[in-house]
């Protein structure tokens, strides 16, 4: 076996296959393998079912028209609060989904990490969700006989997630306040690829001292690749915020007619080479300000 | 003079009083003031976030400020918050959400349409399923009105009330912990029969005829008196907490806390 996992991003969308499952890790406009994402959607993939905590990774490929089904429990930009791509492939009945609560979903991840069907939880009772998403109850077979949500798990196919380093062997480490669930959309995954921000050549050379920030281990990691900026236009701290001037052209462009494919080059860029050039480099995505709460 | 917006945030402190440890979150900028205030009051087990992963013991000011200067004492990230805040009922949250029905049951997910093609599109259900059946909630609803407080059942349950209707048997719901709803007109509870909604307080110059006539249920009328206003101290306090003044910025010409003095 081979242990260099390097792979280009192109390769790893090649992985990829119409119909797929999907995770995309991060959290709204924060730390999204966006480099990815957009390598997908310079791709003919299409048909996909998307398992994410939405940012614009989930409006974009609905605005593209790549999802024909979405797991989340919500779809937001953060500081413009409704994601406008993927309010307006609802409103048009244009995919279906599966809508969840965001602790039942990190559970269903899990579950699928753990190869189990299903977690109990209370979560759900009471709501629209369980009948809406055709979900099962389960009783305790203990004493106390209660009656619970079953959580289904939620097998992806293959994850995506972004971190600030990696070695050829797949040892990640991700930075900043908060890597979210990305370590369980490694591990409910078949394959999981990562981009990061650099690629060094073995990690315990480069960067021993931050071994803590390994938040998964490299045994769920199936292929990396460098993607410097490739967060934008989400944000990856401490490196760089998100880019709220992207936001607002991304959003403008969504109000009626609202036609993607009209800004479809602009927002993806033909390369990952040309998009960080049109966002005015690295020197300009890295300064972009931490957002602050 | 005291504007509604801090009438509003000592309300808000108010529904937050307790003796517990635990998080207190206030979403969007009259809550985070009002839990904020309570810390610094008289609930000084409350624990906040500065938005992000850290816990702070000094609430972090609202608006544009250094990002490091928030003072870490803890470390609360998201993928730490169902172990250690939701699900371990170590929570209380102030919300907004978009409808709220006769049984608190809220929808911050869609409205109209079908579930397949709403009419309009939400955020999602978020963590609302999780949050209402494990901690206690409250709500903070700036326009008090009818399409907010709504007739019959909100159109999509994000999170779980006091329905009979909406309760299978065996499951445990003895989580639901609606608090306080404090909106541009008063503050109520759930505190009438089999948790019907009750009018607490009415703020200055409101009238109990002009909140019934601004919801689409009835209410029962329990007000003790008008909404406290905050004291020298209190206002002192939501001063250091919002240098930039957002609180000014929430209710369209930042009107008084009195309705007779403006």
């Amino acid at each position: 076996m081979t242990l260099d996992k390097r792979m280009s991003a192109a390769d790893i969308v090649g992985r990829l296959k119409s119909g797929m499952t999907l995770g995309i890790g991060g959290w709204g406009p924060r730390r999204k393998p966006m480099a990815l994402v957009r390598e997908i959607l310079r791709s003919d993939l299409t048909d996909l079912t998307i398992v994410s905590y939405g940012g614009p990774d989930v409006g974009m490929l609905c605005a593209a028209g790549k999802v024909k089904k979405l797991v989340f429990a919500f779809v937001s930009l953060d500081a413009i609060p409704l994601e406008p791509w993927f309010r307006k492939a609802r409103e048009a009945g244009a995919i279906e989904v599966l809508e969840l609560d965001e602790g039942m979903f990190q559970w269903g991840l899990k579950a699928a990490a753990f190869g189990l069907p299903f977690l109990p939880t209370r979560v759900g009772l009471g709501t629209d969700l369980v009948e809406l998403g055709g979900l099962k109850t389960v009783q305790s077979p203990y004493d106390d006989g209660e009656v619970m949500v079953a959580m289904p798990a939620l097998k992806l196919d293959a994850a995506l997630i972004h971190v600030q380093r990696a070695d050829w062997r797949g040892n990640v480490q991700a930075l900043g306040p908060d890597t979210y669930y990305d370590e369980w959309f490694a591990k409910a995954a078949d394959t999981c690829f990562v981009s990061c921000e650099e690629l060094v050549p073995a990690m315990e050379d480069s960067y021993p001292a931050d071994a803590k920030a390994n938040i998964f281990e490299r045994c769920f990691v199936t292929g990396v690749t460098e993607a410097r900026g490739g967060a934008h236009p989400t944000s990856l701290p401490p490196d760089y915020g998100w880019d709220m001037g992207w936001f607002k052209t991304y959003a403008a462009a969504a109000k009626d007619p609202g036609d993607w494919a009209a800004v479809a080059d602009k927002m993806v860029g033909a390369s990952e080479a040309e998009y960080i050039a049109s966002v005015g480099g690295m020197e300009a995505v890295g300064a972009l300000p931490l957002p602050i709460f | 003079m005291t504007t509604l917006a801090e009438l509003c945030i000592a309300a808000v402190a108010e529904a937050f009083r307790d003796e517990r440890e635990m998080i207190g979150t206030g979403i969007g900028p009259i809550p985070r003031l009002g839990v904020g205030l309570a810390k610094l009051t008289h609930s000084p087990g409350l624990m906040m976030t500065d938005g992000e992963a850290y816990l702070v013991e000094q609430p972090v000011p609202l608006g544009p400020r250094g990002y490091d200067d928030r003072k870490a004492a803890g470390y609360l990230p998201f993928s730490r918050f169902f172990d250690s805040a939701v699900w371990t009922g170590r929570r209380h949250a102030m919300v907004t959400p978009t409808q709220v029905d006769r049984f608190g049951q809220t929808n911050l997910s869609a409205l109209g349409g079908t579930h397949a093609q709403p009419k309009t599109q939400m955020l999602g259900a978020r963590g609302f399923p999780g949050n209402g059946i494990y901690h206690a909630n409250s709500m903070f609803i700036p326009a008090h009105g009818p399409r907010v407080f709504v007739a019959g059942e909100v159109d999509r349950i994000s999170s779980p009330g006091y329905n009979p209707a909406r309760r299978i048997a065996g499951g445990n719901y003895s989580g639901i912990d609606l608090r306080r709803i404090v909106t541009n007109l008063c503050v109520m509870d759930f505190g009438g029969p089999d948790h019907a909604i009750r009018v607490v307080a009415l703020h200055p110059g409101v009238a109990f005829a002009e909140v019934q006539e601004a919801t689409g249920f009835d209410l029962i009328d329990a007000a003790q008196g008008e909404t406290p206003l905050p004291t020298a101290d209190q206002l002192a306090i939501i001063e250091s907490l919002d240098p930039h003044g957002i609180r000014h910025t929430i209710f369209k010409d930042n009107p008084a806390a009195e309705r007779s003095a403006a």
